[in-house]
């Protein structure tokens, strides 16, 4: 009778990565899929819809750029307030740096996959080691569930009708639960507030789609020096 | 959605991803720029909330959206799962149209 080996270190801290890389994936997948339908939905097709998430790959940017869209606002409006949105990956890079030296086309190639899962992922662990693990096993997860899910939701969007399920109300959604962690602080919340109720005012007057740039100007109060800054990175939804 | 607008997205995201990791590096960015950089997601993400809930073109109006939107806030707040939340929010909308 042969006592159940306890697990060795290595395994238990492979397992401790990727269990939550699944999960987060997992996540992921019916934003992906409600992504892939919201493309179609938004004048795309399932190659234009793949090639976002292959090569785009930052989601809430994606969403942000698919909604502008959809809501017939020009493509500047579109890539503007989309690349606003992704400037944080430029904060995450930073962040992981230290975890993922290595050669130039190594960094180049991690780059793709700096992301708020990855990048959450990665600060949560306690070595070096398992911090590149992270990273990397994350990456593959988010990567292959986003783009599967945006396979299927694209193929599916094809044949939806999306008023008929609500699904246009699946992006505001999303944003609801990609905004909850990241208004912990009190000024955040209160540069929420301001974001939204700029963006209602401006709506009637500026061209469609325009009113997020504007509102992403009240992020300029973060020139102003505070105690409540926050954290910058969030690990609680997928963005 | 042209491929020109994917291509602009893509070079411009990839761009920003290796300004940080590959151009910044170890080093920092001086703290006012991280500052705000880290409050642009709650305004964005707070001005697309209110824009696919309250909006039309140049037109603000309520709807079922509003109602579907209002089923997500109070799913969060529970702390229900993401992709359930997804799921109750379009249904409340779907629903909404269909008995209005």
């Amino acid at each position: 009778m042969g006592r159940a080996k306890p697990p060795s270190k290595a395994t238990d801290d492979w397992a401790g990565i990727i269990g939550p890389a699944l999960g987060l994936g997992f996540a992921v997948f019916a934003f992906g899929l409600s992504f892939g339908v919201m493309c179609i939905d938004a004048g795309g097709s399932v190659p234009k819809a793949m090639a976002m998430s292959l090569f785009v790959f930052t989601g809430a940017s994606q969403f942000s750029a698919v909604s502008v869209l959809a809501a017939g606002g020009s493509a500047a409006s579109a890539i503007v307030g989309a690349l606003i949105l992704a400037s944080r990956n430029a904060v995450y890079g930073v962040a992981v740096a230290p975890s993922l030296t290595g050669s130039l086309p190594y960094r180049l190639f991690a780059s793709q996959f700096t992301i708020d899962e990855t990048t959450g992922m990665t600060l949560a662990q306690n070595t070096p080691q398992r911090r590149r693990r992270a990273f990397w096993v994350t990456a593959a997860s988010i990567y292959v569930f986003w783009n599967l899910a945006t396979l299927i939701g694209a193929i599916a969007g094809s044949n939806i009708d999306t008023q008929k399920y609500g699904l246009d109300v699946a992006f505001a959604a999303a944003f609801v639960g990609m905004l909850a962690p990241l208004i912990v602080s009190p000024r955040a919340r209160r540069v929420g507030f301001a974001g939204a109720v700029v963006c209602l005012a401006v709506t009637p007057f500026v061209p469609i789609g325009a009113g997020i740039i504007v509102a992403a100007l009240v992020a300029l109060v973060g020139l102003r020096p505070t105690a409540d800054a926050g954290p910058v990175v969030s690990t609680g939804g997928p963005a | 959605m042209t491929w020109a607008l994917i291509v602009v997205l893509s070079v411009g995201a990839y761009a920003l991803k290796s300004a940080g990791l590959v151009g910044v590096g170890v080093r920092d960015f001086p703290a006012p720029v991280r500052n705000v950089i880290a409050l642009i997601p709650a305004a964005v993400l707070s001005a697309l909330i209110v824009k696919d809930t309250f909006t039309a073109g140049h037109d603000l109006q309520i709807d079922a959206r509003a109602i579907g939107v209002a089923v997500a806030v109070v799913a969060v707040w529970k702390r229900v799962p993401l992709w359930l939340v997804i799921v109750l929010a379009c249904a409340a909308t779907g629903i909404t149209r269909a008995v209005s």
